[in-house]
Parts: C-alpha cells; sequence; structure tokens
C-alpha cells in the first residue's frame, strides 16, 4: 500500500521547489522597476542556447559503443531535420520522425 | 455545427449582434481579434500534443504501475507541471525518499526553470492578472514558444497568446497523464520509441530558432556545451554545469553577441 500522507509531503516539496524556481526571477526583479541591461541581454540569447540544450538532454541517453551504435537516432534526428527543412511543418516532422524511430527500434535494429 | 455559426450564436446570446446585426461594433471587432489570437496560440501548440499526450500517458502508466491511481497523476500535474521532473518523481515516490533528497534532485532537474523565468522577464511584463499562470505554466515546451520572438506578428495580442499556448501546452499534458493512468495497462501496440516524439519536437524548434535568428552563435554554443557537459559530469547532473558555463560565456563575449536592437 501507499503511504498516502508521506506522499501528500513529498508532492508537497517537489511543488514547493519547482515552483520557487519558476517565481524567484520575477520576485528579485519586481516592482516596475527597469530590468537591468545585462539581464535583458540574457532574455534575448538564452532561449536558443536552452533549446540546443533540450535537444542534447533528449539525447543523453544513447549509447555509441554498443549495438545499434546511435544509428536508430541519428537516422531519425536526419528524417526530421530533413523534413523540416524542406516542408516546415513541426506536426508532420514530428510525427513522422517518431513512426520512423519506432519502425527502426522495433523491427529493423531489433534484438 | 461549424465554429462560426456557433461563435455568431454566442454573440447573439451575450448581445453583442441582434438579428445579425452587430449592436456593440468594438466589442465584436475585439472577440473577433481575440479568437484570431487563440487560433493562433493553437497553430503553435498543436505540436507539442503528440509529445506531450504520449509522454503523459507513459507516466500516467508508471504511476499506476507503482500503485498510484490517476488522480495522483492529475495532482501532480496540476502542482508540479514538469514532464521530466514528473518521470523521476514516480521513484522518489515508490522509493520513499526523505524529504531532503527529494528538494535536492528538484533543485537538479528544475534548475533550467530559474533560467527560463529570467529570460521571460521583459516578455511577461505587463502582463496583469494573468502573469502568475504564465509563471506557473512555464515548462520547456511552453518557453520553446513563447521565447521565439521571430514567429509572433506584430499585431498580435501577446497576453492572448501567451496565456492559450501555456494553457493548451498543460491540457495537453493532462489529457495525457490522466488517460495513461485510466487506460494504461489496456493500451494495444507496442509502444517502446514513441518517446522521440519530445526529441522531434526539440530539434524542429531548433531549426526554426536557428532559421528565424541571423545570430546563431548562443545556438552552437548551447549544443556544444551542453554535449562537452555530458561528456564529462553524466547524464545525471550535467545540465547545471552546462547552464552555469553558458550564462558564463554569454555574459563574458556579450559585446560581440549581436541582439536585435544591436549591441548591449
Amino acid at each position: 500500500m501507499i503511504d498516502v500522507q508521506y506522499s501528500l509531503i513529498l508532492i508537497g516539496v517537489m511543488s514547493g521547489v519547482t515552483m520557487l524556481l519558476r517565481f524567484l526571477p520575477f520576485i528579485i526583479f519586481s516592482g516596475g522597476k527597469e530590468t537591468p541591461p545585462i539581464i535583458s541581454y540574457l532574455g534575448k540569447v538564452l532561449p536558443p542556447a536552452m533549446i540546443a540544450m533540450l535537444v542534447v538532454y533528449c539525447l543523453k541517453g544513447v549509447s555509441v559503443n554498443t549495438y545499434p551504435h546511435g544509428l536508430p537516432e541519428l537516422i531519425s534526428v536526419i528524417v526530421v531535420a530533413v523534413l523540416h527543412l524542406r516542408k516546415r511543418n513541426a506536426l508532420l516532422s514530428i510525427i513522422a520522425g517518431t513512426i520512423c524511430y519506432m519502425l527502426l527500434i522495433q523491427s529493423v535494429f531489433a534484438g | 455545427m461549424t465554429i462560426y455559426s456557433f461563435s455568431k450564436m454566442i454573440m447573439e446570446w451575450s448581445g453583442y449582434i441582434r438579428g445579425g446585426k452587430i449592436i456593440n461594433k468594438g466589442m465584436y471587432l475585439e472577440m473577433k481579434s481575440i479568437s484570431k489570437d487563440v487560433r493562433f496560440a493553437l497553430k503553435k501548440a498543436l505540436p507539442i500534443m503528440p509529445g506531450y499526450v504520449v509522454m503523459g500517458i507513459g507516466f500516467g502508466v508508471m504511476m499506476s504501475d507503482a500503485g498510484y491511481s490517476w488522480w495522483w497523476s492529475l495532482l501532480m500535474c496540476l502542482c508540479i507541471l514538469g514532464g521530466s521532473m514528473q518521470y523521476a518523481a514516480v521513484g522518489i515516490l515508490s522509493g520513499g525518499a526523505s524529504v531532503i533528497t527529494t528538494a535536492i534532485i528538484t533543485f537538479t532537474i528544475h534548475a533550467r526553470l530559474f533560467i527560463y523565468s529570467l529570460s521571460m522577464l521583459d516578455r511577461y511584463k505587463g502582463m496583469g492578472k494573468v502573469k502568475p499562470y504564465l509563471i506557473y505554466g512555464l515548462v520547456d515546451e511552453t518557453y520553446s514558444i513563447v521565447s521565439s520572438d521571430g514567429i509572433l506578428p506584430s499585431t498580435l495580442n501577446r497576453k492572448v497568446f501567451y496565456a492559450f499556448v501555456t494553457f493548451f501546452d498543460q491540457l495537453w499534458w493532462i489529457i495525457g497523464c490522466v488517460a495513461g493512468g485510466l487506460l494504461g495497462p489496456v493500451i494495444p501496440f507496442n509502444t517502446a520509441g514513441i518517446d522521440f516524439a519530445m526529441t522531434a519536437l526539440f530539434i524542429v524548434l531548433f531549426i526554426e530558432q536557428f532559421i528565424g535568428n541571423r545570430e546563431r552563435r548562443p545556438a552552437l554554443l548551447g549544443l556544444g556545451v551542453t554535449f562537452v557537459c555530458l561528456l564529462i559530469f553524466g547524464e545525471s547532473v550535467f545540465l547545471i554545469p552546462a547552464m552555469v558555463i553558458i550564462t558564463g560565456v554569454l555574459i563574458v563575449f556579450r559585446k560581440k553577441i549581436k541582439t536585435e536592437e544591436g549591441e548591449v
């Protein structure tokens, strides 16, 4: 059986830390003051860097040393990129890339 | 019933139009432009749906396997709201981690939210009553959309746009988590690899950013530094050093990096 009370406490802790991290910058720089120029600058240049970071984060579990040596990921990433550069249709690129990856790991590179 | 006749009915009912004639033209036009902004938000949030619903289902299934019914999943969608963290939470809950450990893990995984909020300070200025909701709902996927200024038309009502992107993304996530908790054990096909939808999403967003921005060095820096940090620090902690180094380098070389309004 799950411990309801303790589970609720842990969820509360996770929620508290998460919301603190989200709200803290807005609390620090609140009160109608101008945002410091350096922070405004970071606001412009950080988003592309963070999205790039998330791409690597998503692929962190890929193991190049063991079979299938990251090939399914590599092929699917190329499919998504080429499709998106040609058609610029986000939904199409995502669905096609995902189906491609599922087919690769379930049949082509299975076992 | 078409959306058009439905919205006409709503407006008839609420008194904006009577017998096909517009009574309060200003209000009518305002409603019309808001519905346009909502549709634009939906268009941008739609690519998030497949990945997010699927990830949500995965989470719901893991929770129900661990003995937590669907409303636990819903509770966590509402008070944590974050894909990677909720996945980690399954292990935390079923392993019975201590409060301190839980806080440290949450901090490690979610430190990036601090950076997200930091970079949304200016964009979320003057958002009025919806501002707390925007901050509360700032997940990876929403951040990737609301921080890409290049995609936004100049006539857009940003308040409506930001609020609905945040709302739609949270909605996809909730639908997935609850669906996973309810029907998880009876999913009829092999779902292995379906989580690639999230990877595909960020690749698409990365390409969009890359095409839309003349200054590409921040994106390349993010890619390179994160990769090197993954090799050096390993899977579990690499995000924090990566973020610190990326931010540090961007600050040090701020004179060299061009933003839209020129150098800072």
